[in-house]
């Protein structure tokens, strides 16, 4: 055996994801094509806000939407149900979506005539929030059962989103879920993140998503 | 909970630069791992020992180094070390207030090895 070397690397070993990521946002920004990462639980009401937003935007906008899941196909059958070009990309035991996912994704949407494509992620707090899906916004939920104390358990997921959702509100009376100890934690560990409180059973809180959707999508394409 | 796919990563890393520097075999693979990152270091190197048998980096140790949290007060724009694993916010050691935006703490990055 010869001498042992030292040999310097520095580089970051998700490289490739970085850099598949950013030719997705390019690529999108070319077409004028917001593409929004929406995480959360399982359970928590991805799909169910993503139902929402078909439903108050159809005349609005056009949407695409990329639905992720380790298997089944009952997400993108639901949305495509409401006349939405919906894509189901089975992650095969993976817990997240990664950049070179998302492009396989947007290659078979026709992204070109779209104005906002929704990607759901795989429900899981912890492993999305470390890949790059190569999405302009990232947004998550948080639903009421789940618990006020998340922003100390998942503080990744919390640091790396834009906007918060909180949804289920109409659990809060039911629950000991303090809304100012959730809000004040989620705001330490990012204080640029906007949060929502919604709930997608009841409609209340509902119009101030559609709102913050819409004035993203108008910024993003200049409108503003 | 997604150790596979990052070790998958760091052996293809690994294994670029052991090629590009000629060596015939990778002793140990130092990194340097985000404070902010839920992997399970002893589930990278179980990983990597099934992953590389068969390569160059087939018995390679793995030394993983934790770096840690740093935030940006929204303040007064401090940088700072933040304790994640405690229950209290962050606090910005130059002005006391909670909370800011993260500067680093998620990053994964192969600083060097060791080859023969």
């Amino acid at each position: 055996m010869g001498d042992i070397r030292l040999i310097e690397v520095k580089e970051e070993i998700l490289s490739d994801n970085i850099k598949q990521a950013a030719e997705v946002r390019e690529r999108l920004r070319k077409t004028k094509t917001l593409l929004l990462n929406l995480m959360s639980s399982p359970g928590s009401g991805k799909t169910s806000l993503i139902l929402q937003t078909v439903e108050s935007l159809k005349g609005a906008m056009r949407i695409g939407v990329i639905e992720a899941d380790i298997d089944s196909t009952v997400d993108a059958e639901k949305v495509a149900a409401r006349g939405v070009p919906a894509l189901q990309l089975r992650t095969g035991g993976f817990c997240h979506l990664d950049a070179t996912m998302v492009t396989q994704g947007v290659d078979a949407l026709a992204v070109k005539e779209l104005d906002l494509v929704i990607i759901e992620n795989v429900g899981n707090l912890v492993c999305p929030a470390e890949f790059d899906t190569g999405a302009h916004k990232n947004v998550m939920i948080l639903s009421v059962p789940e618990g006020d104390d998340k922003p100390l358990k998942y503080p990744l997921m919390f640091s790396v989103c834009d906007l918060l959702v909180v949804n289920k509100i109409d659990y809060l009376s039911l629950s000991d879920f303090d809304m100012a100890a959730f809000r004040r934690r989620a705001l330490s560990l990012n204080s640029r993140i906007t949060i929502l409180e919604v709930s997608c059973k009841t409609g209340a809180g509902i119009r101030g998503w559609i709102d913050w959707l819409k004035s993203e999508v108008a910024a993003f394409k200049g409108l503003e | 909970m997604h150790e596979l796919p990052i070790t998958e990563s760091i052996l293809n890393v690994v294994l670029k630069h052991a090629k590009m520097n000629g060596a015939r075999r990778v002793v140990t693979v130092y990194l340097q791992v985000g404070k902010l990152s839920d992997l399970e270091d002893d589930w990278i190197q179980r990983y990597f020992n099934y992953l590389s048998k068969g390569t160059p980096a087939e018995g390679a140790k793995l030394k993983i180094e934790r770096t840690p949290v740093r935030m940006k007060c929204h303040a007064c724009s401090t940088s700072y070390e933040a304790e994640m694993a405690k229950k209290d916010d962050p606090v910005c050691p130059a002005c006391g207030e909670k909370g800011g935006t993260l500067l680093s703490g998620r990053e994964y990055i192969i600083k060097e090895m060791e080859v023969q």
